[in-house]
């Protein structure tokens, strides 16, 4: 017969020796190991300034924003009190850019979270109904893939004009099908796990099983991946605005901000280049705050 | 409720209908094809008339190549995967029909283990959860759903405050077993399908884990569906063996006779090919030769045919029945040997 113990009594297991690891969650194992990630949390900082900077500009800003002058139109960075210089109609710089932090921000994060929403719940639709559903749901997805992104932002901000209500209407639009597409992939995945079909066989209705079984499971790569989109709205808008069908003049935008100093490029160089370099700094330091995130996420356990 | 001075007071289960002469569960020509993408009209052949009983208490076993349809089967007796033709009765009642038994009510009775422990666990979820998930959606409120799940966790050999919180990355392979063994009991199941629940584990884990099984059918009075391709663990724990070849049943009957007395050839087949202990005993020659034939397009007659060393024209033109089944130590086989009128010119004498 087999080399089966036969009559060995129950209360001997010998793997009942647990192993010494420290029982804690999985958010807060993530957070562990993000807290060592030193590269992630300087850029972190980086984004938490540029937020708090936007959320407390009165506060922060040393001048008012559209407070023009005639005779300090296009200071270089250093004169007078003005750390960053002028621009062409004599206004702080900094004090815009500080403003502008707040449409960049906000046209950076409401598109990209309408759109996880959206594109999410089609995605956990599509991916755990599979066959016609999901057929139906991508193709018309992919639909809106033809189109380069930019195209697609500039076509429907260009119908609907512009300002900055269109203006993220059209990026959510544009950020609807990869999202879709991002969920999908993760639903699928993990509707074939044995754990679904347990819970199934345990009588658990759909709405049930996406909810205990499914969401928790898709939530972090969408997480990631949303985030990491952050910082091409931030683009997006910018260059939107740069088109003139984002933000209208004069309110202070980083995107509206590179397109009229451009003119003056010879004039103030260094200047000129400041709302591009705020541009920048915001979507690299959103890219590497993601890119921490989905290593501290991505555990193969 | 006459029947009740028959029976020992300590296995008399509430939910016992028909009385321990009646079978726990009776499958009739269970069928399922799956269509092949893109070829109209073909289909694997994974389950092609499926027909068995099993008893109360009992282990069934079901061996087979991998392939040959067994964890459709297993699927199948949940309804985790629809039947296409076919009917299941539980204790007396028919499966899924207006006056009988409701799906959902057969998934309160049945459940089922399967062989990958890790994806059989949701990775974000302690898997004190997991194991009271079960009891939660039948109804139970959580803070009872939570005491099952000790109960039950405790009688698997984890510790619940020790083992409830953890996340099963944190669980060896046998330690994750036994959870999901724990979360297939949580729900009090009658009857437990464990499609192959041991092969992923290592030897020394097997041999515990199967001792828990045989430990908690006692305990709880359970009756198994165990399907393996391992002889030597299905010899172990089964009472009865069914052996499956693409997709039909070829044999049938109590675990010793298929042992000591297999009658039919691919069954003999697949005792010879186990790996013997004695190395002057060592098997030189494969003894079956190449792979079972494409389920999409199954020979034939008997499927067994193109690899049998015994095939004649007979085999090719019918299929051989499976014998009458006369009661549980029934030992019959599908094969026209077996049957002296089927014109094989070794029937009746094999």
């Amino acid at each position: 017969m087999s080399d089966i113990a036969l009559d060995k009594p129950l209360e001997t297991f010998d793997e009942q020796a647990a192993p010494a690891t420290l029982v804690r969650g999985y958010w807060q194992s993530v957070f562990n190991r993000l807290r060592h990630d030193t590269v992630t949390l300087f850029f972190a900082a980086i984004v938490l300034l540029i937020v708090l900077a936007a959320i407390f500009a009165p506060l922060v800003a040393p001048f008012d924003p559209y407070k023009d002058s005639v005779i300090a139109r296009l200071k270089p960075i250093g004169w007078r009190d003005h750390f960053l210089g002028t621009d062409e109609l004599g206004r702080d710089m900094l004090s815009r850019l500080i403003y502008g932090g707040r449409v960049s921000l906000l046209m950076g994060v409401v598109p990209v979270l309408i759109a996880s929403i959206v594109g999410g719940l089609l995605g956990v639709v599509g991916g755990f109904a599979g066959g016609r559903v999901n057929t139906a749901i991508m193709r018309a997805m992919d639909v809106f893939y033809a189109f380069p992104s930019v195209l697609l932002a500039v076509a429907v901000a260009g119908a609907m004009g512009g300002g900055i209500g269109n203006g993220m209407l059209a990026l959510t639009l544009v950020f609807i099908p990869p999202m879709c597409r991002v969920t999908e992939t993760a639903t699928t995945q993990v509707r074939a796990l044995d754990y679904i079909e347990a819970a199934r066989a345990t009588g658990a209705g759909t709405i049930t099983i996406i909810r205990y079984h499914v969401l928790g499971n898709v939530l972090g790569p969408v997480f990631v991946y949303a985030s990491s989109l952050v910082s091409v709205s931030i683009l997006l808008a910018s260059g939107l605005s740069f088109l003139g069908l984002g933000v209208r003049p004069p309110t202070a935008d980083w995107g509206l901000m590179l397109s009229t100093l451009r003119q003056s490029i010879y004039v103030v160089p260094f200047v000129c280049a400041l709302p591009g370099a705020a541009i920048f700094v915001t979507s690299i330091s959103f890219n590497l705050v993601s890119d921490g995130l989905r290593a501290a996420m991505d555990v193969r356990m | 409720m006459a029947l009740a001075p028959l029976l020992d007071p300590l296995v008399i289960d509430p939910r016992d209908r028909g009385g321990p002469a009646q079978p726990l569960l009776i499958a009739r020509e269970l069928r399922k094809h799956f269509p092949v993408k893109g070829a109209r009209g073909k289909s694997v052949q994974a389950v092609d008339g499926v027909s068995f009983t099993v008893r109360k208490g009992e282990t069934l076993g079901i061996v087979g190549e991998s392939g040959c349809g067994k964890s459709t089967l297993a699927r199948l007796l949940l309804h985790l995967v629809v039947p296409d033709d076919g009917e299941l009765v539980f204790d007396g009642e028919a499966v899924g029909t207006s006056g009988g038994i409701a799906i959902n009510a057969l998934r309160r009775q049945v459940q089922i283990v399967f062989q990958d422990s890790y994806s059989s666990l949701n990775p974000r979820m302690p898997v004190r959860d997991s194991v009271a998930f079960g009891p939660f959606i039948q109804g139970r409120k959580k803070a009872e759903a939570r005491d099952i799940a000790r109960d039950i966790l405790a009688k698997v050999g984890l510790d619940a405050d020790l083992f409830g919180p953890r996340y099963p990355h944190e669980l060896s392979g046998g330690q994750k077993q036994r959870v999901n063994i724990a979360r297939a009991l949580a729900t009090g199941p009658r009857m437990v399908i464990l499609d192959e629940p041991v092969s992923a584990l290592d030897k020394s884990v097997e041999a515990q884990v199967l001792n828990l099984l045989r430990a908690l059918k006692r305990q709880l009075n359970l009756t198994y569906v165990f399907i393996s391709h391992d002889l030597n663990v299905v010899r172990y724990i089964s009472d009865r063996v069914l052996v499956m070849y693409l997709g039909r049943v070829v044999e049938l009957g109590p675990v010793e006779m298929i042992f000591d007395r297999p009658l039919h050839p691919y069954t003999r087949a697949l005792l010879a090919s186990r790996p013997s202990m004695d190395p002057a005993r060592r098997i030189e020659e494969p003894p079956i030769i190449g792979d079972p034939p494409n389920p999409i397009d199954p020979p034939s007659g008997c499927r067994f045919r193109t690899r049998c060393p015994f095939a004649e024209p007979v085999c090719e033109s019918t299929a051989p029945p499976l014998g009458e089944w006369l009661g549980m130590t029934s030992h019959i086989a599908a094969c026209h040997m077996q049957d002296p009128g089927s014109g094989h010119s070794r029937a009746g004498r094999a």
